[in-house]
């Protein structure tokens, strides 16, 4: 096979312990594939367990059961069970991932915020600031703010810095929720023709976009979440 | 593909606990810990007041001798060998050398009453270093790397402010080149603003030396910033273990639930 991203039956449920250990379940039988160059759009109402999805792939929240595969360096990896260094070193060098809010450091500078997963994968330090700054000023944000946390930047702004965080690696499956949701017209032109141009790179992407708009634009193929609806 | 390759992963760890424990009389302070360590990886070790974490840190780093089970250190030969069976010699070269302890209570890292420059350079001549320029050098290049003034060098560290005696720690500690790094509580007692300033120091430095590092906090916030992996402990046992977000984000103990809900939002 092919794929990029591989998802059999995952299932995921939320015990809240301090609420009498209320079970909330947030979806079952999750399976779909990702081929390279290919953009996948989940879609489904508010709560119907997107984010959820996008953050099992990513490793950041465990599967209950099911299976969640990712072509990692030429061999096929379940991040399901995979130990915590092994998703550590998929999410270095195989997975990017564009949350919805940045969780900013204190005092580091924006352009370091971007260039980051570029010097962690050994890029010399002046090549990934080249980089960030050009990500940068593609996506608007002046060159007055590039040395300033992120912290004290506006939300519109704040995406901005983490959209180009994700964008900056060549990693070949990219995860973005709502990389648009707080951007204006321009800049989220600017963000279709990153993705576009991530697609035609190769890279497997699976978004999360409200606007149908940008959806109709960027979409290869739509998958319904609701469908793997796990409410009784 | 055409992105770089990662270097191959070092597939040794560098520290292995195996069912540890420690009692005191019938005070079980610590029970049943089992993990491997690898080089260049942060663990945050957390928990309230009372749950082991700080017992644990000191089996670990050889300082209290274990009850049960034991701790395996990779030495610089790539030979794992077992804490318990080390002579003096290997002993020394690990806290001299080798590993790195910064004590929440610096005056317990620190010689207050020498200046900072032979605080720092004392840890040099303990392993040999013997030419006063060369080690004044290193010191006050390293007092520079922690962003202290250098012209601070001959003041001793109780003139300094609580922030600047954790970053002198750091600094005492780092300027042997140490592979493994204990860390207890190294924010606590700080202000916020003093805080930030010396994790985002801490996670510099930790990064760019591919230091291996075990932070003892109750503050989940540090544990989030610095650290790769968490264990949560309670009672002495280790509850839940995993990627730092993941334990974070996604916490499934009752009282790793409740340890993330406490947190008061800023």
């Amino acid at each position: 096979m092919t794929a990029m991203i591989d998802i059999t039956n995952a299932e995921k449920t939320f015990t809240m312990h301090l609420q009498g250990g209320v079970e909330l379940p947030v979806v079952r039988g999750v399976s779909f594939q990702v081929e390279p160059g290919e953009c996948v759009v989940l879609s489904g109402p508010s709560g119907a367990g997107k984010s959820s999805i996008l953050k099992m792939i990513f490793g950041n929240y465990r599967c209950d059961s099911g299976r969640i595969g990712i072509r990692h360096q030429g061999t096929l990896i379940d991040l399901a069970t995979a130990e915590p260094r092994q998703v550590l070193s998929v999410r270095r060098s195989t997975i990017g991932y564009v949350s919805q809010f940045l969780r900013a450091v204190p005092r580091v500078a924006a352009i370091d915020v971007v260039a980051e997963p570029l010097i962690v994968n050994g890029t010399a330090r002046v090549e990934a600031r080249e980089r960030a700054g050009a990500l940068l000023r593609r996506l608007n944000i002046p060159e007055r703010l590039w040395a300033l946390p992120p912290s004290t930047f506006s939300g519109g702004e704040q995406q901005r810095v983490n959209i180009a965080r994700g964008f900056i690696s060549d990693l070949p499956i990219l995860l973005l929720d709502e990389p648009t949701a707080s951007l204006d017209a321009a800049n989220r032109a600017v963000v279709v023709e990153l993705i576009g141009h991530k697609k035609r790179q190769r890279v497997a992407l699976v978004t999360i976009v409200h606007d149908d708009e940008i959806r109709h634009l960027i979409a290869d193929r739509i998958v319904d979440v609701t469908s793997f609806a796990a409410a009784a | 593909m055409a992105e770089p390759q990662n270097p191959p992963q070092d597939d040794q760890p560098l520290l292995v606990a195996e069912h540890l424990g420690k009692n005191y009389g019938r005070l079980i302070a610590c029970r049943d810990v089992s993990f491997a360590l690898y080089s260049g990886e942060v663990l945050a070790v957390v928990g309230e007041s009372g749950s082991g974490k700080s017992t644990l840190l000191q089996l670990l780093s050889a300082q209290l001798a274990p009850s049960a089970g034991r701790v395996s250190y990779r030495m610089r030969d790539g030979v794992l060998r077992d804490l318990a069976s080390l002579g003096e010699a290997e002993r020394r070269f690990l806290f001299r050398t080798d590993w790195g302890y910064v004590h929440q209570d610096s005056a317990q890292g620190l010689r207050m009453a020498v200046s900072a420059g032979a605080n720092v350079g004392e840890r040099l001549m303990a392993v040999g270093w013997n030419h006063y320029g060369r080690i004044r050098d290193s010191a006050s290049s390293w007092l520079e790397r922690v962003e202290i003034d250098t012209a601070r060098i001959d003041d001793a560290p109780r003139t300094y402010s609580g922030g600047m005696r954790q970053r002198l720690q750091i600094a005492r500690n780092l300027v042997t080149e140490p592979r493994l790094v204990f860390m207890d509580e190294p924010t606590g007692g700080l202000d916020v603003s003093v805080q930030a300033r010396l994790l985002d120091l801490m996670r510099n430095l930790v990064s760019e030396l591919g230091l291996a590092a075990i932070v003892v906090t109750h503050d989940l916030a540090v544990a989030r910033l610095l650290s790769h992996r968490v264990m949560v402990m309670k009672g002495g046992r280790v509850i839940e273990t995993g990627l730092t977000d993941q334990v974070l984000d996604d916490p499934r103990e009752p009282y790793t639930q409740l340890l993330v809900s406490s947190i008061l939002p800023a």
